[in-house]
């Protein structure tokens, strides 16, 4: 039995009182599917990595599951955990930077925008980082480049494939130019990696824009991305007052940037896992003889004279 | 020179410099029609005109800051490389978008003796013009033709000037289309991996990825008025305090000004601009840049490649400003 047909067995099981659902629903036992309306389990929703079992939406997943979903149970270890942000610029605009930041850290029991550590995927040892858009809209700034950078140099030293998935908003502009330059760092960094000769794969979830757009998020050796994932590097309303006429409803969508070659693969994040784990070993260097050869012959004898 | 005779284009804080440069004027005419010497009067004038222009330029706010980087006269990269080369000529084309971007301009120049690939963003010097460079904004191509010269330079062992000027990579459908985040991503990387050595210089505005897309190098140097930014403080102004008025707010606190951006540890060179800014000297202004593009440049060439490559990959790796520490309440 599918996991889908597991979920509509488990529907047909009778109807909950409409009381009982809503008090639930307060509770966080029952989500509303965005895109549906159709109520789900949490827990089955979770199950599912986080996709609509009806409609096959994904919802955002934080980082914390997305490393679950990933990295083989007990290989996670999770690097730099202790770097911190700090308000350099002494930023205030509706509401001071240094709060912003410690009110985001309760909220999220989260440092900064980004988890980065090493573990296995499908027993394949690899260099992890998963951004966290709860964080601060997933926005880039010193932490986020510090710690994707020493990922990276981290992997390069170990020899370790890098995979980046991808949630953000863009630099963060409360630290200013320190964040624009953080694109600059790591792009550096993947420049090193990539000499060295290793294969790197940024995952585009929902939504991946701005200054990691125009970074680390293009500069994949191969591309996944989420379906309806919003890929883009200027903001769509921005683009409609340049331009002033509507745009095309499936416009920067992981479907549209695949269309104009900018996308390798789209992935449902059901096959993700697997999907990556194909794709790493696919780079996997091959023991000396180039080719299987076709048949195996034994026992050539060679003639001693 | 007095003002009034070169139909200058007027920023408003310059407005009290003006009017006694009008007083001045006024003077040496009922002067000279009636025949009375009021030289030491002049001089006295003259004199506080010089110290006021110098007052005011000396405590520009950042929004005043980029009213001067954006003056309609301030020279633009095409000025620049006319001017500091003994020879240029102009190439197009990134073999591949199927236009040249005239908003990003490059070629191969004789500076000081040396073939030199420079290229730069360019602004309009008119209304039409600014129309037809499409306000000094990038297309994906545009980046593309810039890497494109500059793998040339690295083929030809050239050294690489680039200049920036413009508030962004262009915000359009068709840029989206062609991958202008693509575009600027492979630029950031792949100019680490040049061999040659790259000084880039902030000639006016520094808009965010679009200026960053030609802003990787062994030198970053900014002219005294000009601003580099992360987004442009409308737009940050638009977004954190929900109303785009408060642009001057925005411009202050993201630290935009070229003496910001040296205490954040971004900038390598400052150069001062001539009195009233570069569009009040064109001259002085090319004589300075020329001189630090000599130096650094001098500075570069003694280095080998791997030397460069390690250093301009140092340059940038600590750029940052974050704490270590175990828990998770030091904000
Ligand atoms: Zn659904
Ligand atoms: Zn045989």
């Amino acid at each position: 039995m599918s996991l889908f047909d597991w979920f509509a067995n488990r529907r047909k099981d009778g109807p909950i009182s409409q009381e009982r659902q809503e008090r639930e629903i307060a509770d966080g036992l029952w989500s509303k599917c965005e895109a549906c309306g159709v109520m789900t389990y949490t827990k089955d929703l979770k199950a599912n990595q986080f996709v609509c079992v009806e409609c096959g939406h994904h919802h955002r997943v934080f980082s914390d599951d997305r490393i679950h979903q990933l990295i083989d149970q007990g290989t996670w270890q999770p690097m730099n955990a202790q770097v911190q942000p700090q308000d350099p610029l002494k930023f205030r605009d509706r509401k001071a930077y240094s709060d912003r930041l410690r009110d985001m850290q309760t909220r999220t029991q989260l440092t900064d925008a980004v988890q980065t550590g090493t573990g296995k995927l499908d027993n394949l040892p690899l260099g992890l980082g998963v951004m966290d858009f709860r964080f601060m809209g997933g926005s880039m700034g010193s932490v986020v480049g510090e710690k994707l950078t020493r990922l990276i140099e981290h992997s390069t030293a170990a020899g370790l494939p890098v995979v980046i998935v991808c949630a953000s908003g863009g630099a963060r502009m409360q630290e200013g130019m320190l964040s624009l330059m953080q694109m600059a760092k790591i792009s550096g960094a993947l420049e090193r990696h990539r000499t060295a000769g290793l294969l790197y794969i940024p995952v585009l979830s929902h939504p991946t824009t701005g200054g990691v757009t125009a970074s680390f998020a293009m500069l994949g050796d191969i591309i996944v991305a989420e379906p309806q994932a919003l890929i883009a590097f200027a903001g769509r309303r921005v683009i409609e007052q340049t331009v002033r006429e509507k745009l095309p409803d499936d416009f920067q969508s992981a479907e549209y940037l695949l269309k104009h070659g900018f996308v390798d693969v789209i992935v449902p994040r059901t096959e993700l896992n697997s999907t990556l784990a194909k794709l790493i070993r696919l780079h996997q260097p091959v023991p000396s003889s180039p080719l299987k050869p076709l048949h195996t012959v034994s026992n050539h004898h060679v003639a001693i004279t | 020179m007095p003002t009034t005779q070169r139909k200058t284009i007027l920023l408003d804080f310059e407005k009290p410099l003006v009017e006694l440069e009008e007083r001045i004027d006024q003077i040496r005419n009922l002067a000279e029609d009636n025949e009375v010497d009021v030289s030491t009067q002049l001089r006295q004038l003259e004199t506080r005109a010089d110290q006021l222009r110098q007052e005011i330029f000396a405590s520009l706010t950042p929004a005043q800051r980029l009213q001067v980087a954006r003056h309609p006269r301030r020279p633009s990269t095409l000025d620049y490389i006319q001017a500091i080369s003994d020879e240029w000529i102009e190439l197009h084309g990134d073999r591949g978008s199927g236009k040249d971007d005239p908003a990003l301009v490059g070629g191969i120049a004789r500076f000081e003796g040396r073939p030199v690939v420079m290229l730069g963003n360019q602004k309009g010097r008119d209304t039409k013009d600014n129309v037809a460079r499409n306000f000094g904004m990038a297309s994906p191509g545009g980046y593309r033709k810039a890497m494109r010269l500059m793998q040339h330079a690295n083929r030809f062992h050239m050294p690489i000037f680039t200049f920036i000027d413009t508030p962004g990579a262009f915000p359009g459908y068709e840029a989206e289309e062609l991958g202008q985040g693509e575009a600027i991503a492979y630029n950031l990387r792949e100019m680490f991996a040049l061999d040659v050595p790259i000084v880039c210089t902030v000639i006016g505005e520094g808009g965010s990825g679009g200026a960053l897309g030609i802003g990787v190098g062994d030198r970053l140097m900014m002219l005294e008025h000009a601003v580099y930014t992360v987004a442009s403080p409308e737009a940050c102004a638009a977004i954190l305090w929900k109303d785009s008025g408060r642009a001057a707010e925005a411009a202050e606190a993201l630290k935009i000004t070229a003496q910001d951006l040296m205490n954040l540890g971004i900038l390598d060179v400052l150069l001062p601009e001539p009195l009233g800014g570069a569009h009040a000297d064109p001259v002085k202004a090319t004589e300075i840049l020329r001189e630090a593009l000599r130096e650094n440049l001098e500075s570069l060439l003694v280095l080998s490649p791997a030397e460069r490559r390690d250093l301009r990959y140092q340059k940038f790796r600590q750029v940052g400003v974050f704490a270590e520490t175990a828990h998770p309440s030091t904000v």
